[in-house]
């Protein structure tokens, strides 16, 4: 039943290889490789201070990683050879016909959105709270808008062009408020909204930049059942419906469950587990990492963890 | 959906916010209530002004009480108590006066105010004030003719100086009310503006109008220099690096005797035309094209209209680049930098197109200043320049245009109105000279804004765009961005 679900193997969006994030001697993530498949919603799940958003950094730019290389396919299949190549010359991206591919190790972190198509939120919310909740989602079309304005000058000038670009936008983000179910609040400053809407409110604005890998971090913390089930539709309809893949960090196991298609788990940087939900949620070192273990299993769960860190696990299921 | 409320209590981040407001609200006070006293009225109030007055006194007594002259062998010290008595005599009654029938009354005197800001909510009162001050300023030259014409010059010279110094808040609020840079150092796109106008007139014989698009692009390319090195700051080191780039422009002016002159500045800078009919006597100009008898007035008209021209000039822009994607993107970065980036905004351009837009308009500004006054140095260019520009963006509300307007007037227009305050010497004995007092009016200006109206004039925010309901933001949400 496995195998058929193993989409992150045969079509993954991204790939992140032998990642390793130092902080002076710390080492936050360790040799961590892993595949996010194309439409998939994935978990990178851990105890606290696993080192998740320290990878979802350097994913998404805000941290260049100490090594490994962390690929974006964002259309497309491209062959490894071109991929090895990108990697041996100094370019950032190749677009071909067939396809186009990112190192998103080597790109700014607004590159990254900007033209890889990665899109995030923010563990502690980052909304611009004194704009409106309508204007938050017009800055995410930022870069679609300044080319309708032929950067400022058409826009002064007010040419139809421009006019025609921001009505555009307009929608865009009516679609979305309506779809997130806060059109009703639209004129009002984003600081403003309760909790719930301000994480909806996020992730509609990440949305609006027009990506193909979402990451959400800690989507559903500080969310009651009602509104954390509620966020497991939107999030199942944005994949499905939009096509865009989901990456994210969680705490709360039943969403995780519930809507991973893939789970990834890290404890200490290092990856203990890999697979689909039935497959971590049996995972002796899952257990182990989450509960402890018994003072006898210490020995075994250790050389488990450093013998062979991640490898292997991914077949899942009780060893 | 969750009621706002109710969501916002019960979850941790939403209490931890509710019981922070509540502590703000108390100013880091614990909530205590003092125990009402037992004193009746008078008593209380008797005994606060005794406490008031006996600080006074002791702070005053060096100042007031005792006076050294210049005597053979040295200093001498007199004695002169009357003045010090007076004066805590005055602090004396003050306190009582205000405790008594303020603080103690019967009836709060806010609540008159209150009712007014209440019944005039849903009035768009700062339009129909904008509107009526535009009307104003656009008329200004007629009224003063018609209403006073024995001071009309003065007035009008007053008022051009008065619109230089709106100009200059409007430009400087793109960068520090829009974009959230604290920027201490605005005085240095002035003087680039400046010199740029007159080393080319001077040099080159070109005409104000002509100089005047080079001097705003100079001055940008200035604001795009001292852009990159502020780039990664922060708060108060951003602050002291555009404090420093103002000092260096002015001395490197000052010292660069062969470039510009140095310290004797520069002389002779040409007088703006008309489509080239000069303000002047005799043939070809203003005066004897339309068949007017000369009068020196027609020049200042013409200035009073180049610089309101050029004012609202920056205002149409600065509103209008407000509801474009750059002015959207200025203030996201004023509220948020890191989500800026995290929806693949170039945070390194949007800093420099603020930077380079604000100095630009310095840079107009400076070149008129140039062509009004017919002679710089760098005397004009001094920090207290960018300070008073600072504090009328900031008096006036961070972001807000209208209340620029209001705070140049204050601040402007009411230093020069001491120097009219001659008839308070009929009180204070012949001695007195009011404009000696214009910097502890000015401070004690700011203090009263800043406990009254921490947020300036006018605090609130207009939304860019707009669904259904235009809804005015409150200040306490918007963000200051760097440095405040």
């Amino acid at each position: 039943m496995q195998k058929e679900h193993r989409n992150w193997a045969a079509d993954p969006v991204l790939s992140v290889e032998h990642l390793t994030m130092r902080f002076g001697g710390l080492v936050a993530v360790d040799d961590l490789s892993f595949d996010v498949g194309r439409g998939d919603i994935t978990a990178l799940i851990g105890p606290n201070g696993a080192g998740k958003t320290t990878v979802f950094n350097c994913v998404t730019g805000f941290y260049k990683p100490t090594e490994g290389r962390i690929t974006l396919r964002r259309d497309g299949t491209v062959s490894t050879e071109e991929l090895a190549e990108l990697t041996r010359g100094g370019n950032q991206y190749r677009k071909t016909d067939k396809g186009s591919i990112f190192l998103l190790e080597r790109m700014a972190d607004f590159r990254i959105t900007e033209i890889a198509g990665v899109a995030r939120t923010f563990q502690n919310i980052r909304l611009f709270g004194g704009m409106t909740v309508l204007e938050n989602l017009l800055v995410a079309q930022h870069n679609e808008l300044m080319r309708a304005s032929n950067y400022t000058i058409g826009g002064l000038l007010g040419l139809p062009g421009y006019r025609r670009a921001a009505e555009a936008a307009k929608e865009k983000a009516v679609e979305w408020l309506r779809r997130v179910d806060l059109l009703d609040r639209a004129d009002d400053p984003a600081a403003d909204l309760p909790y719930g809407a301000q994480r909806r409110l996020e992730i509609a604005r990440a949305l609006c930049t027009n990506p193909v890998l979402l990451c959400l971090d800690e989507p559903a913390a500080g969310l009651n059942p009602r509104e954390s089930a509620e966020l497991n539709t939107l999030l199942k309809s944005i994949r499905d419906d939009h096509g865009v893949s989901v990456l994210l960090i969680e705490h709360d196991m039943g969403v995780v469950m519930e809507i991973s298609d893939h789970i990834i788990v890290l404890d200490y940087g290092k990856k203990i587990s890999d697979g689909t939900a039935s497959a971590v949620r049996n995972d002796p070192k899952v257990i182990a990492a989450y509960l402890g273990v018994d003072d006898e299993e210490v020995e075994e769960v250790e050389r488990d963890l450093h013998v062979k860190p991640g490898a292997a696990t991914a077949e899942g299921g009780p060893q | 959906m969750a009621e706002p409320t109710s969501a916002a209590a019960n979850r941790p981040e939403g209490a931890e916010r509710l019981s922070e407001d509540r502590r703000d609200a108390m100013r880091g006070e614990p909530p205590f209530v003092e125990a009402p006293s037992e004193d009746t009225r008078l008593v209380r109030s008797l005994k606060e002004a005794a406490i008031t007055a006996g600080l006074v006194a002791v702070l005053t007594i060096f100042f007031f009480a005792f006076r050294t002259d210049i005597a053979v062998g040295g200093l001498q010290l007199s004695l002169d108590p009357m003045l010090w008595i007076t004066w805590v005599a005055v602090a004396f009654a003050a306190r009582f006066a205000l405790s008594y029938f303020v603080f103690a009354g019967e009836r709060p005197t806010v609540a008159g105010w209150k009712k007014v800001a209440a019944s005039t909510r849903g009035w768009p009162v700062g339009k129909v004030f904008g509107v009526v001050l535009l009307l104003v300023a656009l008329t200004l030259p007629i009224l003063l003719s018609v209403f006073l014409p024995s001071q009309n010059r003065y007035l009008l010279d007053l008022a051009i100086l008065i619109l230089t110094y709106v100009m200059l808040g409007w430009g400087l609020n793109i960068v520090v009310g829009l974009a959230g840079l604290l920027d201490l150092g605005y005085v240095a796109f002035y003087a680039v503006g400046a010199y740029s106008f007159a080393l080319l007139a001077t040099n080159f014989d070109l005409g104000f109008w002509v100089c005047l698009p080079m001097a705003g692009l100079f001055a940008a390319m200035w604001g795009i220099v001292l852009g990159f090195p502020v780039l990664r700051l922060r708060g108060d080191y951003l602050a002291i690096v555009t404090l420093a780039f103002g000092e260096i422009i002015r001395i490197v002016l000052l010292n660069w005797y062969e470039f510009t002159g140095g310290p004797n500045g520069i002389l002779g800078i040409p007088k703006p035309t008309l489509f080239g009919l000069e303000f002047s006597r005799g043939e070809g100009s203003f005066s004897d094209f339309f068949g007017l008898e000369y009068s020196t007035i027609q020049r200042f008209v013409f200035l009073y209209y180049i610089i309101l021209a050029l004012a609202l000039l920056t205002n149409f822009v600065t509103m209008r680049m407000r509801k474009l994607p750059v002015g959207r993107a200025w203030e996201a970065l004023r509220e948020d930098e890191i989500a800026c980036r995290s929806l693949g905004i170039n945070t390194v351009n949007v800093k420099l197109t603020a930077f380079a837009t604000g100095a630009m308009f310095g840079g107009f500004a400076g070149s008129f200043f140039a062509t009004r006054q017919g002679f710089i140095s760098p005397e004009s260019f001094t920090f207290i320049e960018s300070a008073i520009i600072l504090a009328i963006v900031v008096l006036g509300g961070l972001g807000s245009q209208l209340g620029v307007v209001i705070a140049s007037v204050v601040m402007i227009g009411g230093i020069e109105l001491l120097r009219n305050l001659t008839g308070l010497q009929a009180i204070f004995g012949a001695g007195f000279d009011p404009t000696q007092y214009r910097m502890l009016i000015f401070g004690l200006a700011m203090v009263l804004i800043m406990v009254w109206k921490p947020r300036g004039l006018v605090s609130t925010r207009s939304p860019s765009a707009v669904y259904k309901e235009k809804k005015v933001i409150g200040a306490d949400l918007v963000a200051q961005g760097e440095g405040h």
